[in-house]
């Protein structure tokens, strides 16, 4: 095991180095600015749309009097301070107004303004009292019409999320953290399917194959690959965050996962080298089979359908925690790491992340076997003379 | 150090229904240099791959410095194969260095051995050029130089002197016969029957994927009868009845295999037949001989093709 580990080390540090310090390299880091910029236009647009159509709105609960004071207030508001500055008023009637908060209203309310002109209350989480206080309480100073001696105070009442809503914003953090591990492993593992064509090409692995086993190259090639990838991904995620605080718009709230961020990144990270390994040394298996870089274009094609097989199913598993299908989803090796992320976000238990990463490590280790096996046997035209068949010889001394 | 580095019996490969190497026995001593002689398409390659374990013999066994298992002695060995391949970016001392690091050497250390070696070869300023920009020798001498880095007990090398131009092949043969004088085992294949000659101590001629022959070049040699070139001054006479049944007249000249009773009751007859001794040589039949004698016509023909072709890409 020693010396496979420092055969593998020899392989991944001459692949490490080759990637890293060729112009390539350049090119691969630059590669996900192009359809981020497409993106950031197509953003702004499609967010002064969603401004426009998705304006914020309050429930408006109060007597009828009240209430109509209040709306006309509020046009002829948005009318002097343009309308995304004031928010939206819808009347509505409940004698328990905090209950319009919840997640099955038709509109999405961000607060509720109640009680009266007199003595109006704002009911809604703690951020968005914040920020909406201002606006409404020159709202209701304005609704009075000078009658009432003393500016308007709004009294509040901060709620928590409620628990439906709590769920719901994991399952959010659920979809965005396995869309972004789907996305980050169709982009990056991809490329190992033509891993083994310089060596092909340039006869390099007759002299690779007489001093090390074929388990070491492999093993060594995808870890270099990996270790690539997650440079790439540091150096993108470094960019994405000074972007950010450049433009000042901070962090993208998303609903705390059930793990907590820490772990819940942490898990990311394991699950996305994971994902990665499993998906690269299918790949790097596959691809040693082809002796060209058209044959390595010709499987891309099915390599990426399976891709979305695997994403299909865990991301139709993610609204169905605990059921058959999701359990499916967490058990099968190449959907495992997305669908164990999407869990991690609903779900505060640890152990399973455990098991389930010693469970895809050893996939990982028994697909690098069986792609060596493979290569041996079909390339370099060996492994007839020792009589034992294909499945055995995985658990064979390399 | 075992008194054999290579023992293999009753080697057998098969691709398709093609029996590429057909029960080849081979023992290479220690120290010595071996050589596989034999056309392309016998079988030297594939034969190399199983001894070094490269691919799996489909029948046989071999052992390589004493263990079956060959990946297992694979710092103690060198090789360099039949096509040449080197990462076309790496530096020249750094592809030594790596290839080095392949076989257990630091690579720190193969690096300042590589630097070495290629100075002491003649190649000190292409140390730092990348390998895509080297001539075609200089690339083979690099990989020559990454095969011997980790200072290999065995160097098995494959058709070495194969695209090297005439300086270059001796420069070979003086680091071959270098590195044997320093108890190295060298072992290669070559189609080029003066190499052989020179070079190995022993050798295995294969042919059709079996080897008939395996021995020291003078037991191959000694399995043909010295040749005669006799010249006399008279054409006819009583002593023509002294000659073998295979003499053969080439106007005063005759040509005929030594008889098994000797030269001395030839002379004899001759002498006393009158025929006017004008020169006599015996000579050894060359390994070129043996081998039309042991692998075939057909066999030496291709060889000789093989070996006139490589010149004149040369």
């Amino acid at each position: 095991m020693a010396e496979l580990l420092r055969a593998s080390w020899v392989i991944a540090r001459r692949d490490f180095a080759a990637i890293i310090f060729s112009k390539a390299f350049f090119f691969f880091l630059l590669g996900p600015v192009f359809p981020l910029a497409i993106g950031i236009a197509a953003g702004s647009i499609g967010g002064q749309v969603a401004r426009d159509i998705d304006r914020p709105s309050f429930a408006l609960v109060m007597a009828a009097p009240d209430s109509d004071a209040a709306l006309k207030a509020r046009d002829a508001l948005a009318e002097q301070l343009g309308e995304g500055r004031v928010p939206a008023l819808v009347a509505m009637t409940s004698d328990n107004p905090e209950r319009l908060l919840g997640a099955q209203q038709d509109t999405r309310f961000l607060g509720v303004l109640t009680g009266s002109l007199r003595d109006p209350q704002l009911i809604g989480t703690a951020a968005e009292i914040e920020r909406w206080r201002g606006p409404l309480e020159l709202l209701v100073e304005r609704a009075r019409d000078g009658s009432a001696a003393a500016p308007a105070r709004l009294d509040t009442r901060a709620v928590a999320q409620s628990s439906g809503s709590r769920e719901q914003g994991r399952l959010v953090t659920a979809q965005v953290g396995q869309a972004l591990l789907v996305l980050l492993t169709m982009l990056l593992a991809g490329m190992v399917l033509s891993n083994l064509v310089e060596e092909k090409t340039n006869k390099i692995i007759e002299i690779l194959a007489a001093a090390v086993p074929i388990d070491a190259i492999f093993l060594g090639k995808l870890f270099a690959m990996l270790a690539m990838a997650l440079i790439g991904i540091a150096c993108w995620a470094g960019l994405a965050l000074v972007a950010i605080l450049l433009a000042g718009n901070g962090l993208p709230a998303l609903p705390p996962p059930a793990t907590g961020w820490p772990l819940f990144l942490g898990l990311g990270v394991a699950y996305f080298a994971m994902a990665y390994l499993l998906l690269g040394s299918l790949f790097l298996g596959i691809g040693a089979m082809a002796s060209t870089v058209r044959e390595v274009q010709t499987l891309s094609m099915p390599a990426t359908m399976g891709q979305l097989l695997f994403f299909f199913l865990a991301s139709y598993s993610v609204t169905r925690l605990g059921e058959p299908i999701e359990l499916v989803a967490a058990a099968f090796p190449f959907s495992s790491p997305f669908a164990m992320l999407a869990r991690a976000a609903q779900q505060p238990d640890i152990l399973q992340h455990l098991l389930a990463l010693g469970w895809q490590a050893a996939w990982v280790l028994l697909l690098i076997r069986f792609g060596a096996r493979l290569f041996r046997r079909n390339v370099l035209k060996s492994g007839g003379g020792v009589k034992r068949g294909l499945i055995a010889g995985l658990f064979a001394k390399p | 150090m075992t008194a054999n580095a290579i023992e293999a019996r009753g080697l057998v490969k098969i691709f398709g229904k093609q029996r590429a190497v057909d029960g080849v026995d081979v023992t290479v001593p220690a120290g010595s240099i071996f050589g596989i002689l034999g056309p392309n398409g016998a079988g030297k390659t594939t034969t190399l791959r199983m001894l070094l374990g490269i691919v799996d013999p489909d029948e046989g066994t071999r052992t390589l410095l004493g263990t079956d298992r060959p990946l297992d002695v694979a710092r103690r060995v060198g090789y360099l194969p039949e096509e040449r391949g080197l990462y076309p970016s790496m530096k020249a001392y750094d592809a030594i260095a790596f290839m080095g690091a392949l076989r257990g050497l630091p690579l720190a250390e193969g690096r300042k051995r590589g630097r070495a070696m290629l100075e002491e070869h003649g190649l000190g300023k292409a140390a730092d050029k990348e390998v895509r920009t080297l001539s075609k020798g200089m690339a083979q001498t690099v990989q020559l130089l990454g095969t011997l880095v980790h200072d290999p007990e065995l160097i098995v090398l494959d058709e070495p002197f194969s695209g090297l131009d005439a300086l270059n092949q001796a420069k070979l043969e003086r680091l071959i016969r270098a590195q044997a004088d320093r108890g190295v085992t060298v072992i290669f294949s070559t189609h080029v029957i003066a190499h052989a000659e020179r070079l190995c101590e022993r050798i295995a001629i294969i042919a059709g994927g079996k080897v008939p022959f395996t021995g020291s070049v003078s037991e191959a040699r000694d399995r043909l009868r010295p040749q005669v070139r006799l010249e006399t001054r008279a054409l006819n006479g009583p002593w023509r009845a002294a000659l073998p049944a295979d003499a053969a007249p080439e106007g005063h000249f005759w040509h005929f295999t030594l008889p098994e009773t000797g030269v001395e009751p030839l002379l004899r007859a001759l002498i006393e037949g009158d025929a006017g001794i004008q020169s006599l040589s015996i000579e050894r039949p060359g390994l070129h001989d043996a081998f039309v004698a042991i692998a075939g016509a057909d066999a030496a023909r291709q060889l000789e093709e093989e070996a006139q072709q490589e010149m004149a890409d040369g």
